[in-house]
């Protein structure tokens, strides 16, 4: 971690955002990560994709749950409040906080400890209930502040740093969301920002749950040879699929891509992703058939990256609910109550 | 006292066994809601199995002139409907009571007795000539003893007819059928038994004003008037109901005429651990949301409990308590979780509880807890228990005073935030142990970082010793301030000066006011003291203070609510005595009756030199 802290002046020709604001302005407080740690770049590109989406900081909520990548909704977005839950809990205090105010943009951070081991219930019933928020995981595939146990996310075969090798099947983040219904599952390398920043964007334009499976290595604990979660091995087994190129609505006109090589994905503000497939056998809106490719590549030991599956227009967990259009927490009481003379009614069923 | 010999009036114990998903509950709710509808004070107590269908079940109607809501702990008339019970059922009546049963089937000589008036009706054999159908005979079965029972105590058929009318306003010809199977039971008893018997039922005044409802409903009722909005939830007997109640309310007075769209969410969880979440989350984000679970949510949800107590956020919880420990008896009632509740997760935790006696402080307290919750910015845990959660209780009429506004607390407006220099989260403006807080979607300048690890007052990340210790210190004056904000502790004295109290909690409540009249008669006075949250107020410490024998009833084993009075104020413990009932059945007056006597003389003021031992369970 670093000690120098950031001083808080702006010079005047950074650019600005259609609210005014520059990229400090969506910084938070100072990592006290490993110097070089894979969530590091993530934050960064958090921080990108906030200012470029021109979010108002206010209306941004960041949750996590506990570990490292728990720490790191401290380091964007100072506007924005945060909530640091208890391990693996993260996805109830989402779904609480969103019902209570849908108008909000919600990102969850978690790790794959948090997701995949402690959190796998709620993580999955979160998917369910399609709550409409940026689920972002920092995958590295070990617990970090307690020291290098392999986590959920681990490959057979991976060696940990003190030699233990594991033996246990992982639990694929992004297969598993596709198997429960998401509607935008994404995966991504820390080390690749110019892909990670549009995934992020149309992941927070995106209505209902949106996953972002983020491989984030561990340099003090999983970045070593052997280890299939460091930076030389995803660097060398990693395949991006779709390139997604997010394009806000009030820009879409000016979008410059050539028809047939791209597939705009229209989302319900009018914003679109434009997805470029690399891998020409893969079709991003078929859930069977991405789900299938995903699984023959990793079979091959290749982590397809990208925006793996989308499927716009699903109801998330507000048009399931009835819920008004505005948020539950602003109904006038008076709204609410039914009164003296409605208690005289009630109770009248119970004499 | 159970001698059924004396004509008595408005004052006498049925109680009726079947088997579980028959369909008696309507019959016993018809019986009882007659009763009440004559003006007689009644209360209905249900004891079932944790079974959907086949095991056995009993209700127990209490008809007291008198108003008395608490277990009889004794049986003048059973109907013994069920053939694997018989035994014991007929085992369980007073001397001189009645027994009722179905002679359809021979019964079997072994259950004579002859202090006990055996009352056969063929109901079986009557439905099976007067109805079709398999379901249907079963029903109606029931609805015929229910017939035999309004022609022994003269119940009304015009009221039955009327309630009938009520239930089945939407299908007619259901009201036809029934009255059928009551009039064939009721016309059977006049042919055959002298009617009314001597314990019978008498038209009386005393029930204008008042509603008979269950816990849990008027719990979730609360909910309603109290603005809450987010629901998160986890099906647990005997809680889930507290859910269905506020669900079905909100589903007629939540939607918007204009927009079709609900003003609530109702979310039912994974589990307990995820439904408290959603509470706290909702409740940070600025709306009232709440949960309701028994003692094993309540395990599962310590360690969120312990993050809302030490990040201060707002949250409402019901724990409608059953038997414990573990699965315990899922369908049985005890006050066992006094302990778990107060002090529940990890670290240095107290948590704010209200212990309503009744459905009708269920409903205000719900409504209180809210503010309460929201004023304090912690959780705050609202007790019931089997007893007042499931069963339907007398209550004077629920009233909502049209001029309440929830009490949102500490929350600072747009315009307070922008005025601020900058906003501290943690910082002891007021003096009163409260903080302000924000909510989300504010401000910039009102954000702030929730965190469960060690922060300062002004809300920033710590591992400093000093800094961290002053946040806790101030957490202990906010439970200070509660203490002056629970409702208070219920204090009646006795009509004589006595030394003697007797400290109670919960739905032991009915219990202990009979016994107090009985031992009145017996010349033993003694003050009473109902607590009624926790943290203790002024007034608890004054009672224990003033009396040189304490009586502690509760209902579990290990004297929870004596342990909670001994941790928390300076009482000598050798100065309270338990009474502790713990059987799974409510408590009744005579188990407190016999425990105080077999500790004071009659006279009051000479206390037996015997060991404070725990009385059996009656």
């Amino acid at each position: 971690m670093t000690f120098i802290p950031k001083p808080k002046v702006r010079h005047p020709s950074l650019p600005k955002n259609d609210l005014g604001f520059t990229r400090r302005d969506y910084e938070g407080a100072l990592t006290t990560l490993c110097a070089g740690c894979g969530h590091d770049s993530i934050t960064a590109a958090l921080i990108e994709a906030c200012w470029g989406l021109s979010l108002e900081p206010q209306n941004v909520v960041k949750l996590s749950g506990i570990g490292c990548s728990s720490k790191t909704t401290a380091y964007f977005v100072s506007g924005g409040h945060g909530f640091n839950a208890v391990h693996g809990r993260m996805p109830s205090i989402a779904t609480g906080a969103n019902a209570a105010n849908r108008e909000l943009h919600y990102i969850g951070i978690s790790g794959d400890g948090d997701t995949l081991s402690i959190g796998l219930g709620q993580f999955c019933h979160a998917i369910r209930r399609n709550v409409n928020m940026l689920y972002l995981i920092e995958n590295n595939g070990v617990y970090g502040l307690t020291k290098g146990q392999f986590s959920a996310s681990a490959d057979i075969g991976t060696r940990a740093k003190k030699g233990d090798v594991n033996q246990q099947a992982p639990i694929d983040p992004v297969q598993l969301a596709m198997t429960l219904g998401a509607g935008f599952v994404a995966r991504s390398f820390s080390g690749d920002k110019e892909q990670l920043v549009p995934l992020i964007k149309a992941g927070l334009r995106h209505q209902g749950f949106a996953l972002i499976d983020v491989l984030s290595p561990c340099v003090t604990f999983n970045d070593h040879e052997g280890s299939t979660k460091s930076y030389a091995y995803t660097r060398e087994h990693y395949e991006p699929a779709v390139q997604a190129d997010f394009i806000p609505f009030e820009r879409e006109i000016k979008a410059d891509y050539a028809e047939g090589e791209a597939l705009p994905i229209v989302l319900h503000d009018g914003s679109r992703i434009v997805l470029r497939k690399i891998d020409q056998g893969y079709d991003p809106t078929d859930r069977i058939a991405a789900a299938a490719h995903i699984q023959e590549r990793l079979k091959a030991n290749e982590f397809l990256t990208g925006l793996l599956y989308v499927e716009p227009g699903q109801r998330e967990f507000h048009e399931v609910n009835g819920t008004p259009a505005g948020p539950l927490n602003r109904v006038p009481y008076e709204k609410l109550s039914p009164g003296s003379k409605g208690l005289e009614k009630i109770i009248s069923r119970y004499r | 006292m159970s001698s059924a010999s004396q004509d008595r009036v408005n004052d006498f114990v049925i109680k009726i066994a079947t088997v579980n998903g028959t369909g008696s509950a309507s019959a016993n709710a018809l019986l009882m809601k007659s009763i009440f509808r004559s003006g007689i004070p009644v209360m209905g107590k249900n004891y079932f199995p944790s079974n959907i269908q086949g095991l056995p079940t009993w209700y127990e109607i209490r008809v007291s002139r008198d108003g008395y809501v608490a277990r009889a702990g004794h049986v003048d008339i059973m109907v013994a409907m069920n053939a694997e019970t018989y035994g014991k059922d007929l085992r369980e009546v007073a001397a001189g009571g009645y027994l009722i049963y179905d002679s359809t089937w021979a019964r079997p000589a072994l259950l004579k007795r002859e202090d006990v008036t055996v009352i056969g009706v063929p109901l079986a054999q009557m439905c099976n000539e007067h109805f079709s159908g398999v379901r249907t005979r079963i029903l109606m079965k029931n609805i015929c003893y229910a017939g035999v029972l309004a022609a022994l105590l003269d119940i009304d058929l015009g009221v039955i007819r009327e309630l009938l009318a009520e239930t089945y306003a939407k299908k007619p010809q259901l009201v036809e059928s029934n009255m059928k199977a009551i009039q064939l039971g009721y016309d059977y008893a006049r042919e055959h038994y002298r009617c009314p018997l001597p314990l019978r039922t008498g038209k009386m005044d005393r029930t204008a004003g008042h509603i008979m409802i269950d816990g849990n409903t008027a719990a979730g009722l609360g909910c309603v008037f109290a603005g809450a909005t987010v629901a998160g939830w986890y099906p647990i007997t005997p809680s889930t109901s507290v859910m269905d109640s506020f669900k079905s309310f909100a589903d007629k007075w939540r939607v918007d005429p204009e927009t079709g769209k609900k003003n609530f969410a109702f979310i039912q969880a994974e589990d307990e651990l995820a439904a408290i979440g959603m509470v706290i989350g909702a409740s940070w984000n600025g709306a009232r949301a709440f949960t309701a679970t028994s003692g094993p949510g309540i395990s599962l949800m310590n360690e969120f409990l312990g993050l809302a107590y030490y990040a201060e956020i707002p949250s409402v919880i019901f724990d409608v308590q059953r038997v414990g420990p573990s699965t315990g008896m899922p369908t049985r009632t005890q006050q066992c979780d006094l302990l778990e509740c107060a002090y529940a997760s990890h670290g240095d935790t107290r948590h704010v509880c209200l212990y309503p006696a009744n459905p009708e402080e269920c409903f205000y307290m719900a409504a209180q807890a809210f503010d309460l919750a929201e004023r304090l910015q912690t959780p705050v845990m609202v007790l019931l228990d089997l007893d007042i959660g499931m069963n339907d209780w007398m209550c004077r009429d629920l009233k909502w005073d049209e001029a309440y506004r929830p009490d949102r607390g500490k929350v600072l407006s747009l315009e307070e935030v922008v005025k601020l220099e900058k906003f501290h989260r943690y910082l002891d403006k007021d003096e009163d142990g409260i903080p302000y807080r924000t909510l989300p979607g504010v401000h910039p300048k009102a954000a702030y970082f929730t965190r469960g690890s060690g922060h300062t007052q002004y809300g920033t990340y710590t591992e400093d010793s000093g800094e961290y210790q002053l946040v806790v210190d101030r957490l202990v004056r906010k439970f200070h301030t509660a203490r002056r904000l629970v409702p208070k502790a219920i204090i009646e004295p006795a009509a004589t000066k006595t030394d003697i109290g007797i400290v109670s909690i919960g739905s032991c409540d009915g219990a202990v006011r009979e016994a107090l009249d009985v031992l009145r008669t017996r010349a033993v006075a003694a003050d009473y003291m109902r607590v009624r949250a926790f943290p203790f107020g002024e007034e608890v410490e004054r009672f224990l203070a003033e009396h040189r024998l304490i009586f502690v009833v509760e209902q579990n084993r290990d004297a929870q609510l004596r342990s909670l009075l001994t941790l928390e104020t300076e009482v000598e413990k050798s100065r309270l005595r338990s009474l502790l009932h713990y059987s799974g059945l409510p408590i009744s007056s005579s188990f407190i009756v016999s425990g105080v006597l077999a500790e004071v003389w009659p006279g009051g003021d000479r206390v037996k030199l015997v060991p404070s031992a725990a009385v059996a369970g009656h």
